[in-house]
């Protein structure tokens, strides 16, 4: 009995000070030596134009307008919103309901998931004529797993720039440089996958048309 | 396919780099960090009243429980009162009693399944005092477990070693400098590390995103070091802020492996320096290789499948040059996506880089019979343990065969461990099973299926056998934030985690006190390739026979349905 309340009293110490070692001094100087290190990175790599904060480098969004890229399916929108979307409807719910991530999760039987794909299929081919259906590569019309991906392929990106320089004036030339100056390598040239950031891409056209 | 051959090249250095620093700590050797540690530790032994002394087995296994009941005591009262508390930036509630209870089971077990989504679920000082905290804590005692273990079976007495000692010192000495590193690689990355709240910023279409921030680089490192899994984010290492490129996907899977894969180096050591001094010891080499063949087998299925893509989608007209993207993330891919997906079942870590439940059947299925076997290196320190039930299986029954008796380094094999082995060996199936059989027979189980047909089943096979297996990944269609998910959970990740701890102590104890044999010409070898090959018959065929019909059932049949 004595060597069990031995026992409890070491346990309880260790943990108290675990909580102190592990809990908080550790995050803490991890914190203080990111934000000196990395300041940028460390507070979420946020990109700001006129002053204002528009976006961060790491996340996707939604994009919706024929001048710009989209991105992949997102089954929370990429945490993006309008004033509207926080008016509760009838039932007293919002389309949108604060910060999230994920996905579907929809099984590859799921008919849900070929519903999905089937209607994101016809958006995309009715906004882009031109384009066939055996040409959309499949990370388009795909959902990202955490719904924030910031990325789409080159072909996803290539098979865009008809629309986007109708839409936006630009030529088709201009459109396909900045879809090259987006465009991430492998790194090394062995890891990962070729890609193009949305963001950055559409933030290069909404500087050339505003110059424009 | 070149990534993943060079991911796992990349890894065999380092395993063998921290298997020979591993072993220092736990022999308590001269390491490079003495001058500084030896204060630190002499501070904590001092301040917590840590008597440096010997423990039999039995006092062993009832400090690690006693302190970590004390864990789950503090870690439930905080999630239950975190919205009174300080560092509460987004104003997150109190976290409801069931969900709190599998919460703080699922971290303080090492599985870190998560019913919750941190986002909305939990405050910045709950994600750093529970979750942080109990990453670290859990890591710490499966390894201890496992060190106490290893050294009772070549040991010849059963009094070794400190639990609170051991404890400490693979805190200070190993978790927090490599998290401390691997944290801030993750920053460099893009990986936030701050205190201030979520942000809200206006985009070029006019409209508003929120993004949420948060001390989420230090939760990272350690959720992989000490294979954890647990996400800051409920998307976890899919989202970009908690894997930002595919450098921090390498890193956060080299991560994983590095310690589960050292104890087996460090378990290699222990025998081979009785004699001689060695790179790896040969017994830890048949172990490994074992596990190795394991995992290769997986991630050649899991690739194949996943590259191949999905029929249906096929017939949508779309082209899948890419492979069956639904689910995953485009800087990854297919090749990276896979490996992740592989590692982090076997090695139970449970964080996921991509949606499991959108895997194709078969390369759905490639990281449900990892977690079912959970032998294939395993999670810190534990996987160890149990692969090393099987491997005492194996010498029973090769030496039933060719009529010897069973010896395991210089120790025999008797009744009464064979009893306590086989136990050992059906608690896991036994809980999966019976447990995903209650679920699909109550409506309060059924009504957390969200995918129709064969992949309902898999979705309930898959959460148990995570639970179990105390890897913490899921099907996460699974709505499973309900009381009945909670509890059962709860219970399968409990009883998966002490009931194998207390019975492999007992074991290690039983062989500790026993009798050193030295080995005879008679006596069956178990350094050689034929054991290897032997064990690795053994793991698959006690696999295949309890979970063939299950699976049989789950993503078999959908795989046929897809395909037809």
């Amino acid at each position: 009995m004595k060597a069990f309340f031995s026992d409890s009293k070491q346990a309880l110490k260790v943990t108290l000070l675990m909580f102190v070692l592990c809990g908080l001094l550790y995050p803490f100087a991890v914190t203080g030596m990111a934000q000196v290190l990395f300041n940028h990175e460390a507070n979420g790599s946020l990109i700001e134009m006129d002053g204002k904060m528009i976006g961060s480098d790491k996340l996707g969004q939604a994009f919706t307008s024929p001048e710009f890229f989209w991105g992949r399916v997102s089954a929370i929108n990429y945490n993006v919103y309008t004033k509207e979307d926080l008016v509760p409807n009838a039932k007293g719910e919002t389309n949108y309901n604060g910060v999230s991530s994920g996905t579907f999760n929809y099984a590859p039987s799921n008919p849900e998931l070929k519903k999905r794909m089937e209607a994101d299929i016809e958006t995309f081919l009715k906004a882009n004529p031109g384009v066939q259906r055996e040409q959309i590569p499949a990370d388009l019309v795909t959902a990202s797993g955490s719904g924030l991906d910031p990325h789409i392929s080159v072909e996803s990106a290539k098979i865009q720039i008809k629309r986007i320089a109708q839409a936006s004036g630009l030529s088709e030339d201009e459109v396909n440089d900045i879809v090259k100056a987006n465009t991430d390598s492998r790194t090394f040239n062995v890891f990962g996958e070729d890609k193009v950031n949305v963001l950055s891409a559409n933030l290069d056209i909404y500087k050339k048309m505003k110059g424009k | 396919m070149w990534q993943i051959a060079l991911v796992l090249v990349i890894y065999l250095p380092l395993v063998i780099v921290a298997g020979h620093y591993l072993y220092q700590v736990t022999m308590q050797q001269k390491t490079w960090l003495d001058p500084v540690m030896n204060r630190v530790d002499n501070i904590i032994y001092k301040f917590c009243g840590i008597k440096q002394v010997d423990m039999t087995g039995k006092q062993y296994v009832i400090a690690l429980i006693l302190s970590n009941a004390i864990m789950i005591f503090i870690g439930y009262l905080i999630l239950r009162i975190q919205s009174t508390l300080f560092l509460n930036p987004n104003d997150i509630d109190n976290m409801e009693a069931t969900l709190s209870f599998n919460t703080i089971i699922s971290f303080m077990t090492n599985t870190n399944l998560q019913h919750y989504s941190g986002e909305s679920g939990l405050s910045y000082l709950a994600q750093m005092l529970v979750i942080t905290f109990m990453m670290f804590t859990s890591a710490a005692t499966g390894y201890v477990a496992c060190m106490a273990f290893c050294r009772r079976l070549v040991a010849k007495s059963d009094t070794i070693g400190n639990f609170f000692v051991d404890f400490v010192r693979v805190i200070t000495r190993l978790l927090i400098p490599l998290s401390f590193i691997v944290a801030l690689i993750l920053v460099a990355q893009g990986s936030p590390q701050t205190l201030k709240g979520n942000e809200t910023v206006h985009t070029i279409e006019g409209k508003m995103q929120d993004i949420a921030l948060g001390p989420i680089a230090s939760l990272e490192s350690i959720k992989h070091i000490g294979t954890n899994g647990g996400g800051f984010n409920g998307a976890n290492s899919s989202t970009p802020f908690e894997n930002p490129t595919v450098i921090s996907n390498i890193v956060e899977m080299l991560s994983m492996m590095l310690l589960p894969g050292a104890c087996v180096v460090t378990f290699g050591l222990m025998v081979a320096k009785r004699r001689q001094k060695t790179l790896f010891g040969k017994q830890g080499l048949v172990i490994f290789a074992a596990m190795s063949i394991l995992l290769l087998i997986g991630l050649v299925t899991c690739y194949i499948a996943e590259s191949a893509g999905n029929p249906i989608i096929n017939n949508l007209g779309i082209s899948q040059d890419i492979g069956s993207m639904e689910g995953k993330e485009m800087r990854f891919g297919i090749p990276q996506s896979v490996l992740f997906t592989v590692v982090t079942t076997a090695f139970t870590t449970g964080s996921i880089n991509n949606m499991h439940d959108s895997l194709t059947p078969l390369g759905g299925m490639v990281p449900m019979f990892n977690m079912m076997l959970n032998v294939v290196f395993g999670g810190k320190g534990v996987g160890l343990m149990n692969m090393m039930m099987y491997v005492m299986l194996t010498i029973f029954i090769a030496c039933l065969m060719i009529g010897r008796t069973p010896q395991f380094l210089g120790k025999k094999i008797e009744e009464k461990e064979m009893k306590l082995i086989a136990l050992c060996i059906l608690i896991h199936p036994a809980l999966i099973l019976l447990f995903s059989a209650l679920a699909v027979a109550t409506t309060a189980g059924i009504a957390g299926i969200t995918n129709p047909g064969a992949h309902g089943l898999s979705q309930v096979l898959y959460e148990y056998a995570s639970s179990s297996a105390n890897n913490g990944s899921g099907f996460e269609g699974l709505a499973d934030n309900s009381p009945f998910w909670n509890m059962t959970t709860g219970f399968a990740m409990f009883f998966g985690r002490y009931l194998s701890i207390i019975i492999q102590l007992a074991i290690a104890s039983l062989l500790a006190k026993k009798l050193w044999h030295s080995d005879s010409v008679g006596t069956l070898k178990t350094d050689n390739p034929m054991f290897t090959f032997l064990l690795i018959a053994i793991v698959l065929m006690i696999g295949a026979l309890t979970f063939l019909p299950a699976l049989a059932l789950g993503p078999i049949t959908e795989h046929l349905q897809i395909r037809s």
